[in-house]
């Protein structure tokens, strides 16, 4: 683990990245304290440049606080990157491990299920999800996991059709060890570092395509949400560029962050991939 | 007195800041003449590829570069000479051929296309000429149909096709040096000793000075001229290859020709009446039965074992021995039912084993265990060194207190530090793991051990330290052992009987010493042909 | 065999194997439609403003929604092979001459970001690995990490302020200048200038990813053996780059650029609404409003076949740049 931590140390940018991830996640936590007012209640005088009427980053055409809503809509984008991520990174180990594993006929359907799945344009699946499901916290997750899982399946499978082999496996085979341990306590945690570091990846996924939604208008009504802001503020472009423009900055940062600690987890994680080839 | 090509004087190669040492390669000296081979030998980590690399200006840089030192070719400092004019003496006045003649070749490139480029960078030559001149290199190197070869990809050939036809291109302006690291290590021994041979038929018609860097005494004894054994970047002895095989002075070198396995088969054990292990009639194919979405033809079957016969009896060591592709792996998986036979029986004692399911299958695995190849692979670098040896026990039923006893009991016995027991596989080296994997072998007291190439990964001398420990472990606790190998000195040294598989099938058997000496099949002869080194008495 | 008719024999088999890949789609589709709240009729009876139960149940059975849904599965899947997808009420028009007529534009947009993202891409990772650690390596870095964390939807509108509102320079949506009625090459002119920035929105996330890609691929095969056996050979570094690790290091580029077309057709819905380009994105968009389930899942089954032909055709180019694909 001390191991682990000086290596993602070598990466500043990385170092950067978790910092300002850290950050962004206080500011979720604490929104109600800094905001404690509704999001969505018309705090003002509509269209308020930054820094005028009491707004720090301006108003919106109905006089909404756009930074009450960025700090609000932290929360959502933050839960809904890590929990989608979650559901789609457990769906694609389920797919990957027993695909890779058995082969053959298993390996077969389920990869043609994954095929499937990768080859529907995963943006515009989910929006058709979304709708049908109807915009909800759960109806967003659900269709950001059921896109993203088909990468996560082809990950685990590849990692798992390798080590599978290897002489370990076997030797664990003739001392009588069942599948199911195999693959849980042999091979998984072989093959928990590109999945860590593609799972990390997948939150900024994820949280770039939530916002996209929300943009559309298919978030979840009740909930304030940085995608829902531009979409709302795009009509005003010309007399009020402040509205979209924070909130983007907004999902930039945190997808940067995100990115870079992905590939600092990737620098700290990949030693021991070399070393095992 | 033949003409001086290449002399290496006070050479020092730094590592990178922060290697576990400051020189990769530490006041080397070393001369080559026209017409000569000299032979850098040494064990992995010795520095001797590296100082190949470093002729030829190609060493990693800028992590490794050359402290001090110069090296003279043809009165000129290769080491202070512009990289135009090193270029220019790449490929045409001195050549390098590598290892793994797969990734040596670039992948995408027809054969042809990359001899081509030797001459385009070189000389000047109509593309008429320059063909008509590649067809006939790979005419020189004994290549079947080289107006096919010279169409073809790196991937359509074999393994020996290919080194072949790196040496085409690495002799295509018949240049004054030529560098081999370690040319026949990935190959096969009859195609090793046809390459050598090529190699030194080669050298004779152009005259020239080949520096061959190899790790194997065998091959020195058959092509050196003179030698120089590296150890930790130092060179520790030279000589001419007389002195040096049969006269060593250093104590390293005494050491390394000291544990090359002779082909002298060991002497002949009575054999025990009391057969362990019966496979009869065993078949395996690999391939065919396209998937089931699949389209198109089943991809052709790949016959791997067939009807192969075996007889193991009570504390003999039983050798099968082969080239890769000869189904010997196949066949120790079969019988340890890792894979499903297709056809055949397998009986432990009297029981048919290949029928029984995976729980019936469960008491019978204690009796027969494996040691595999790969000292890095057989051991799951995520579980600690006293669970990877004592989970089988447990598996088995034992009490977990039981099986750690036993497990320190194990350490010692392969001759490890008790303080292993909570470790990482990561922390040891490659003869330490490999005890590992021999004390995990041992933990449910087998009766019968197939060990799978057990010291083909590892260097000479360690190579002698796992033998000796695994024939000691066989007479102490009476096993019988099944030994798959490809190198037949090693076959030589710890086998009573042997049987040589070519093309999944069995084509002789016999005890050892009688086999090795009045061999009946063609092919064992020509596999006991091509041992390199076997007419050298150490 | 010869290499031709072989890959003339893979491209048969491809073919084939997209077929259940399509058919499963189809069958998605099915079932997403009838996952939907309400049907065809519902919709029908919404838009009339009142209709009697009898008559609803008298147009489902026009409509063979009353059948078990195997049997309402079969006619879908009739219906779609003939190519009949249904029948938008809202535009009151077939959805598939709707998706005929607006194909067009997209296919357009999705061509012109591909060559963009994809040339420019190769061009930058190519530059970036070359120039590895100088300024150059650095800012092309930066550059990509920063488009890849960007949402498209807000690039395409900080574009319009900046280069529309600000500047003037290329108008602020839509695909021709209505009011002019261009002939000839000024209509060309005109298409042309309103395709630059939703191309260019379009295409900097993929641009970033290529570019990474190209970098990432371009250093990996820096490290092979056949390049130390290229060196040795005494060929230039120009030579090295440009003919050895070039060709192995798009390899991994291309099939991206294949797996990354589901994405951008994702993609184009959010460029096309932005910039109000009338193609199949900016439909999807509308129909999403309109709540035109047929419409939507039309467009879906249809981007879906593209991307199995896109994917096929990759295939096909992968093939004559990697010869280590066995056609059989």
């Amino acid at each position: 683990m001390g191991n682990f931590w000086t290596r993602y140390k070598r990466n500043h940018a990385a170092v950067f990245g978790l910092f300002v991830i850290a950050l962004i996640i206080v500011m979720a936590i604490t929104a109600s304290f800094l905001y404690p007012e509704d999001p969505f209640r018309l705090v003002g005088k509509p269209l308020s440049e930054p820094l005028t009427n009491g707004f720090l980053l301006g108003s919106d055409s109905l006089g909404r606080d756009v930074a009450s809503g960025i700090v609000h809509g932290a929360k959502t984008s933050l839960l809904i990157g890590f929990v989608a991520t979650l559901v789609s990174v457990f769906i694609g180990i389920f797919f990957g491990a027993f695909a890779g594993y058995f082969g053959g006929l298993i390996d077969d359907i389920l990869m043609r299920v994954t095929e499937i799945f990768q080859t529907i344009p995963s943006f515009i699946f989910a929006i058709l999800l979304v709708a049908i499901l109807k915009p909800s916290m759960s109806s967003i997750v659900i269709a950001i996991a059921v896109v993203s899982w088909p990468g996560v399946a082809r990950l685990v499978r590849g990692e798992f059709l390798a080590v599978k082999n290897r002489e370990f496996v076997q030797a664990c085979h003739t001392l009588g060890m069942s599948d199911l341990r195999i693959m849980l306590w042999e091979i998984l945690p072989n093959c928990l570092s590109p999945i860590i570091v593609v799972g990390s990846l997948m939150v900024a996924t994820a949280i770039l395509i939530e916002s996209g939604l929300a943009f559309l208008g298919l978030g979840d009504p009740n909930v304030m949400s940085w995608g829902f802001l531009i979409g709302a503020g795009r009509t005003m472009l010309r007399s009020a560029w402040w509205v979209c423009t924070f909130p983007g900055v907004a999902i930039l940062i945190t997808v940067l962050a995100i990115n870079l600690i992905g590939e600092g987890l990737n620098d700290a994680l990949n030693p021991r991939l070399k070393e095992r080839q | 007195m033949t003409k001086r090509l290449l002399s290496i004087n006070d050479l020092s190669i730094l590592l990178p800041t922060g290697a576990d040492r400051e020189y990769a390669v530490q006041d080397i000296n070393l001369e080559l003449n026209a017409g000569e081979t000299v032979c850098v030998v040494g064990e992995s980590g010795s520095g001797k590829s590296l100082t190949a690399r470093a002729v030829m200006g190609l060493l990693p840089a800028p992590h490794v570069r050359i402290g001090k030192g110069e090296i003279i070719f043809d009165d000129e400092d290769l080491t202070k000479v512009t990289y135009e004019r090193l270029r220019e003496l790449r490929g045409s006045e001195i050549s390098m051929i590598f290892q793994e003649p797969m990734t040596a070749l670039n992948p995408v490139m027809t054969i042809g296309a990359q001899i081509d480029e030797v001459f385009r960078y070189h000389v000047s030559m109509s593309a008429k000429e320059r063909v008509e001149k590649a067809v006939s290199l790979l005419v020189d190197v004994n290549l079947p149909d080289p107006a096919k070869i010279i169409n073809a990809y790196p991937h359509e050939l074999s393994g020996g096709q290919r080194q072949r036809s790196m040496i085409a291109m690495a002799l295509a302006l018949g240049p004054k040096i030529l560098i081999a690291d370690e040319p026949t290590t990935a190959l096969d021994v009859t195609t090793q000793a046809q390459i050598l041979e090529l190699i030194s038929d080669m050298q004779k018609r152009l005259d020239t000075g080949v520096l061959f860097i190899t790790h194997d005494f065998g091959v020195v004894a058959d092509i050196a001229d003179r030698v120089i054994v590296m150890q930790h970047g130092k060179i520790v002895e030279t000589g001419t290859t007389k002195q040096v095989l049969q006269k060593p002075k250093h104590p390293y070198t005494k050491s390394l020709i000291a544990a090359i396995p002779r082909l002298k088969p060991r002497k002949a054990r009575s054999r025990a009446a009391k057969v362990v292990l019966e496979a009869e009639d065993i078949c395996k194919s690999f391939g065919g039965g396209r998937s089931f979405f699949g389209f198109g033809k089943p991809s052709r079957d790949v016959k791997a074992v067939q009807n192969v016969q075996i007889e193991l009896r009570r504390g003999e060591t039983l050798g099968v021995v082969g080239e890769s592709g000869s189904g010997k792996s196949t066949l120790a998986r079969c019988i340890i039912r890792l894979i499903d036979s297709d056809a055949g029986q397998i009986k432990l004692g009297d029981v048919d084993i290949t029928k029984l399911s995976r729980s019936e299958l469960r008491p019978f695995r204690k009796r027969i265990q494996m040691v595999f190849q790969d000292p890095f692979a057989s051991l799951n670098p995520r579980i600690k060194v006293g669970d990877i040896i004592s989970q089988g026990p447990i598996l088995q039923g034992e009490d977990k207190d039981e099986a750690s006893k036993r497990a320190y009991e194990l350490l010692d016995i392969v001759g490890l530090d008790r303080r292993s027991f909570d470790r990482f596989p990561h922390e040891f080296s490659g003869g330490q793991r490999q005890r590992i994997g021999i004390a995990r072998a041992l933990s449910l007291r087998p009766d019968i051990l197939v060990a799978d190439e057990p010291v083909s990964a590892l260097d000479v001398s360690i190579q002698a330290q796992i033998l000796e420990l695994l024939d000691e472990i066989r007479a102490q606790m009476d096993l019988s052992m099944l030994f798959i190998t490809h190198d037949l000195r090693v076959a030589a040294q710890v086998c009573d009987y042997v049987a040589v598989m070519q093309y999944g099938k069995i084509v002789e058997t016999g005890p050892t010493a009688e086999l090795f000496e009045n061999p009946k099949d063609a092919y064992t002869k020509s596999l006991l042909a091509a041992v390199p080194g076997k007419d050298w008495h150490f | 065999m010869t290499k031709s008719t072989k890959i003339f024999k893979y491209v048969g088999k491809r073919l084939l194997q997209g077929i259940p890949i399509i058919l499963a789609i189809v069958i998605i589709n099915f079932f997403l439609l009838n996952l939907a709240e309400g049907d065809a009729v519902d919709v029908l009876a919404g838009e009339a403003g009142s209709a009697t139960p009898e008559y609803m149940a008298q147009l489902r059975k026009k409509f063979g929604l009353d059948q078990p849904l195997p049997v309402q599965l079969m006619v879908y899947l009739k219906n779609v092979l003939s190519l009949d997808l249904g029948y938008s009420f809202r535009h009151d028009m077939p959805v598939n001459e709707l998706i005929f007529d607006r194909f067009a534009a997209t296919g357009l947009l999705m061509t012109s970001t591909i060559i963009l993202a994809v040339g420019f891409g190769i061009l930058l990772g190519l530059l970036a690995a070359m120039r590895l650690n100088t300024w150059k390596d650095a800012v092309i870095t930066v550059f990509a990490l920063i488009t890849y964390a960007t949402p498209l939807f807000w690039v395409g509108l900080m574009m319009i302020v900046v280069f529309s509102l600000n500047l003037g320079w290329f108008p602020t949506s839509g695909m021709t200048n209505i009011a002019a009625f261009y002939e000839g090459w000024d209509y060309v002119v005109d298409v042309a200038r309103h395709l630059v920035l939703p191309t260019i929105t379009l295409s900097l996330f993929y641009l970033a990813l290529y570019t990474r890609m190209m970098r990432a691929s371009m250093l990996e095969q820096y490290g092979q053996d056949y390049v130390v056996t290229a060196r040795a050979k005494g060929l230039t570094e120009r030579r090295i780059t440009y003919v050895h690790v070039l060709r192995n290091a798009l390899l991994p580029v291309v099939t991206m650029a294949g797996v990354q077309v589901g994405a951008l057709i994702g993609g184009s819905v959010i460029v096309e609404s932005v910039f109000a380009w009338p193609g199949l994105g900016m439909l999807a968009f509308e129909s999403l409003f309109a709540r035109d389930l047929n419409l939507l899942l039309g467009i879906f089954l249809l981007s879906s076949m593209l991307v199995v032909v896109v994917n096929l055709i990759v295939d096909i180019i992968y093939c004559f740049l990697d010869p280590r694909i066995e056609v059989n």
